[in-house]
């Protein structure tokens, strides 16, 4: 039951990105295509995990005053491992996500979760809280991008959905820098009134 | 002799081919920092501050100040262990960690010095200090400054242009979000939502300097 929790908090409750505006920076600039934003969620789930399980299996070695900087080194190398990976086995995107794969040592979802979770539990429960919260980013930007691409491209993950025309004439601003501001701007206002209805219907 | 050494150390390149530095191209990287790819709100580095510390204008500027301060500072460090220990060793890939800890080490630094020899300086710059640490606008400069070859010259130039493109950024919002407090706007868009608006009218603002410069 209490895993199950770990797991879900980070989807929906405690979103990262939704509910948390936390690691904005990748958020916005990855998610201009859905195939960017998958690559990023992996990269991002795959430190989270990691660096969540080191630090809950040494909180007890490491003393609290240095456990900020040792979180980073954890973090750092783990971050490393992604970055020589990726660009060896998928060099397409590793060029794609450009110097955003080194700034996951400075995402701050990944340094929250470490000293505001792994830090105080058990290995196993911060493995699933690491899962839940980079399957929770991930979503996030997948459905940022979704919007992003499919409005500025006209395809959704590279399949041509809205036809050439369309595709010749795109909403450009999308999948540009201020398309990304203003449709954040607007995904969080419709969270706003969600919430507010949901209040509204308990009263 | 010692200015010679110290100028041949700032303008050559750092795969040892020509020494080469022109007015023209130091132009071409400020214009860009600053204006072209701003920092924030074109590269979409140091977001973080840039929607929490842009509440007011003094904190902005104080922010702004900081971030200058350190981001030379981090590419003056990070540039001379990458070309200098990292490259002729071959342990490139250490860059990230490395960088990171350089970073980390150099905040705490300037905060201890700060306390110790200008409590005025201090208590401007203090609370903005420990938050610089996961700014990624710093850590992106100092890669980015690797990924594009620069020389130290230029590394230098092009990290004081982005800390002053980050400054210009923040100073702006802060200014018209002092200027949305009082406005009407709809329930659902207050805060956060509107801060994200108005980040995106500027950044299509800033879309119209990218023919300058070519």
């Amino acid at each position: 039951m209490s895993l199950a929790q770990d797991f879900s908090r980070g989807i929906t409750k405690e979103n990262p990105v939704f509910k948390q505006a936390l690691g904005m920076c990748p958020f916005l600039a990855v998610t201009t295509s859905v195939e960017n934003a998958l690559g990023m969620g992996a990269a991002a789930t795959f430190v989270l995990v990691f660096s969540n399980f080191l630090v809950s299996l040494f909180r007890k070695v490491i003393p609290a005053k240095v456990r900020i900087p040792s979180y980073i080194v954890i973090i750092a190398t783990f971050v490393t491992l992604v970055d020589l990976l990726m660009n060896a086995y998928l060099p397409a995107l590793h060029s794609s996500l450009g110097i955003f794969i080194p700034l996951i040592v400075v995402n701050c979802i990944i340094l929250g979760r470490a000293e505001g979770f792994a830090n105080k539990n058990k290995v196993l429960p911060s493995i699933v809280d690491g899962i839940g919260m980079g399957l929770g980013f991930t979503l996030a930007m997948v459905t940022m991008a979704t919007f992003r691409e499919i409005l500025g491209n006209g395809s959704w993950l590279g399949f041509n959905l809205l036809g050439e025309a369309y595709q010749n004439q795109p909403l450009l601003i999308a999948i540009l820098a201020p398309g990304a501001f203003i449709l954040m701007a607007f995904i969080l206002g419709f969270f706003n009134i969600m919430e507010k209805r949901k209040r509204g219907g308990a009263k | 002799m010692m200015n010679a050494m110290l100028m041949s150390l700032v303008i050559a390149a750092p795969d040892g081919g020509e020494p080469s530095f022109s007015i023209a191209k130091m132009m071409a990287i400020i214009v860009s920092a600053i204006f072209i790819n701003n920092y924030v709100l074109s590269r979409f580095l140091g977001i973080c501050p840039f929607l929490g510390v842009s509440k007011q204008l003094d904190s902005a500027v104080g922010m702004g100040a900081a971030v200058v301060f350190v981001m030379v500072l981090a590419t003056l460090g990070s540039w001379l262990v990458f070309h200098h220990i990292l490259v002729p060793h071959g342990m490139e890939y250490l860059r990230t960690i490395t960088f990171i800890i350089i970073i980390a080490s150099l905040v705490q630094l300037v905060e201890m010095i700060l306390q110790k020899f200008s409590p005025a300086l201090y208590d401007a710059l203090g609370i903005f200090l420990p938050l610089i640490t996961t700014n990624c606008a710093i850590l992106g400069v100092a890669v980015l400054n690797i990924d594009d070859k620069f020389s130290l010259g230029y590394s230098l130039v092009n990290s004081v242009a982005a800390g002053i493109g980050f400054t210009l950024a923040l100073v702006l919002m802060a200014g018209l979000r002092e200027r949305m407090e009082t406005a009407n706007v709809p329930e659902a868009l207050r805060g956060l939502p509107l801060a994200f608006l108005i980040a995106g009218a500027m950044s299509i603002a800033f879309l119209g300097f990218a023919g300058l410069g070519g």
